[in-house]
């Protein structure tokens, strides 16, 4: 147990920090995602044959590779892409890196983003047909359309899916260590190896992660219910 | 574009499917057994089997694969008895501790997919059931289990799914299945971007036909939702 407290002899404090660190990736990837999701929404309910046809694949390539493959992918294409434009717009020579938060966050905020992109295109499907017709009736411009009824209620119905989403994202910063970002996972093979005790690390990593799952499913549920409190109920 | 590196890599990835297909197919299939296992404990009168059921379910799909491999290849060893113990033969092997991982990690989410199937089965095919004189094992075995995995089918391809792209985290482990040789190949050329896009291309057609074969076996079993077969009858036969 002195293995896991806090200070200097223990492991408590690197631990907890690591675990800031996956919530801060997590959320960064989430809210990033959110964005991406609602973008891929918009171009899977767009009148345009090719901009659904550009939503389809990429949610099509997101949820049929693994996700590690897409972690890869940003950290060995990222560096590339970015040493490529450094060397030849801003005139540094030699290979410039990307931060791993960075690659992390932006890799997962890819992924998740398209599970968002259904979950919100399902939960833009589900609000009622004459609810639109009859803002439009009253004369509401697209953007007051949006904002008054479209978005409100879209965000109802997505909560339940978003908390799945978030809670995949969660899991997925996991993946991030082979990046070499000191998040629970990285900080825990990090201990492990230092005092040759994987089992109790690991074990103390599932334990974090549980309580984070455990408090997320608790907030959205909180969420959930706040949302539906205008909502008659059966 | 260079093809011929193209075509040269993608060969070589090909020689990681058949690993793959061994760690998916392994481990699905013990899980699935264990899934239904465990979906009927979650179901049972027998609340303390229950409430230890739940209790798997809820640590193996609140933490990442990764952690649960890591537990099981680098934790175990940390204790003596199990290195003296003849399981030791097994879990000093990637092979078998990245299967042990997957197994029991699908076997968390496919109990609460099962059980969902199962629940779903409508009361009144069971009361019939039970009505024509069918209990216990032989009403779960004619009615309650055909018709609850049929129902559960659909989100299980799509467990399958993850499966086969959970199978990649093996590379972390040694394992050179398609992950794993494309690291390999990384290392040797340094052509990080094409290999990884090749690799992509292989999971993504294994993938297309993981969903056709779910959808193909739906279809099979499924008659009651198709239409009759067109049969010719003397009659129409007269017709022309």
């Amino acid at each position: 147990m002195e293995l896991l407290s806090w200070g200097d002899k223990g492991w408590g404090d690197e631990l907890f920090f690591a675990t800031l660190m996956t919530l801060a990736v997590a959320t960064a990837a989430f809210l990033l995602g959110l964005v991406f999701g609602s973008l891929g929404a918009a171009a899977k309910l767009s009148r345009h044959g090719w901009l659904r046809a550009i939503a389809d694949g990429y949610t099509t390539i997101m949820r049929g590779v693994p996700d590690l493959l897409v972690i890869y992918l940003f950290y060995f294409g990222g560096s590339a892409l970015v040493t490529y434009v450094a060397n030849k717009w801003l005139g540094t020579s030699g290979f410039v890196g990307i931060n791993a938060f960075t690659i992390g966050a932006l890799a997962i905020a890819i992924l998740s983003g398209a599970y968002s992109t259904e979950v919100i295109r399902g939960a833009v499907l589900a609000i009622p047909k004459g609810e639109i017709e009859a803002a439009r009736a009253v004369g509401m411009s697209r953007l007051l359309l949006f904002r008054r009824i479209l978005a409100p209620q879209a965000l109802r119905y997505a909560l339940p899916g978003l908390g799945n989403v978030w809670q995949l994202a969660l899991k997925e910063t996991a993946l991030i260590s082979v990046t070499g970002l000191v998040e629970i996972m990285r900080q825990s093979t990090i201990a492990a190896g230092s005092t040759k005790k994987p089992f109790t690390f690991y074990a103390a990593a599932a334990v974090l992660y549980l309580v984070l799952t455990t408090l997320s499913t608790y907030a959205f549920q909180r969420a959930e219910d706040r949302s539906m409190r205008g909502m008659r109920r059966a | 574009m260079d093809i011929d590196f193209y075509w040269s890599t993608f060969l070589e990835l090909l020689t990681g499917v058949p690993l793959m297909a061994q760690l998916v197919s392994l481990s699905l299939a013990v899980g699935f057994v264990l899934a239904v296992f465990v979906a009927l404990i979650r179901l049972s009168r027998w609340r303390l089997a229950s409430g230890i059921a739940y209790g798997y379910v809820y640590v193996f799909r609140g933490t990442p694969l990764l952690v649960q491999m890591f537990l099981i290849y680098y934790g175990l060893g940390q204790f003596e008895w199990i290195r003296e113990s003849f399981l030791w033969v097994f879990l000093r092997q990637p092979y078998w501790c990245a299967i042990l991982a997957f197994t029991l990690n699908t076997g968390a989410y496919g109990s609460e997919i099962i059980r969902g199937g199962l629940q779903s089965v409508p009361w009144g095919q069971i009361e019939a059931a039970r009505a024509a004189g069918m209990s216990g094992w032989l009403l779960f075995r004619r009615i309650t289990m055909p018709i609850g995995i049929r129902q559960a089918l659909p989100a299980y391809g799509n467990e399958m799914i993850l499966m086969v792209k959970a199978t990649s985290l093996a590379s972390i482990i040694t394992m050179l299945e398609i992950t794993g040789i494309a690291q390999r190949l990384i290392s040797q050329s340094y052509r990080a971007v094409e290999i990884l896009v090749v690799a992509g291309v292989i999971y993504l057609m294994i993938n297309f036909m993981l969903t056709r074969l779910v959808k193909w076996l739906e279809h099979w079993l499924s008659p009651h939702l198709r239409d009759a077969p067109v049969v010719a009858t003397p009659a129409a036969a007269l017709a022309h």
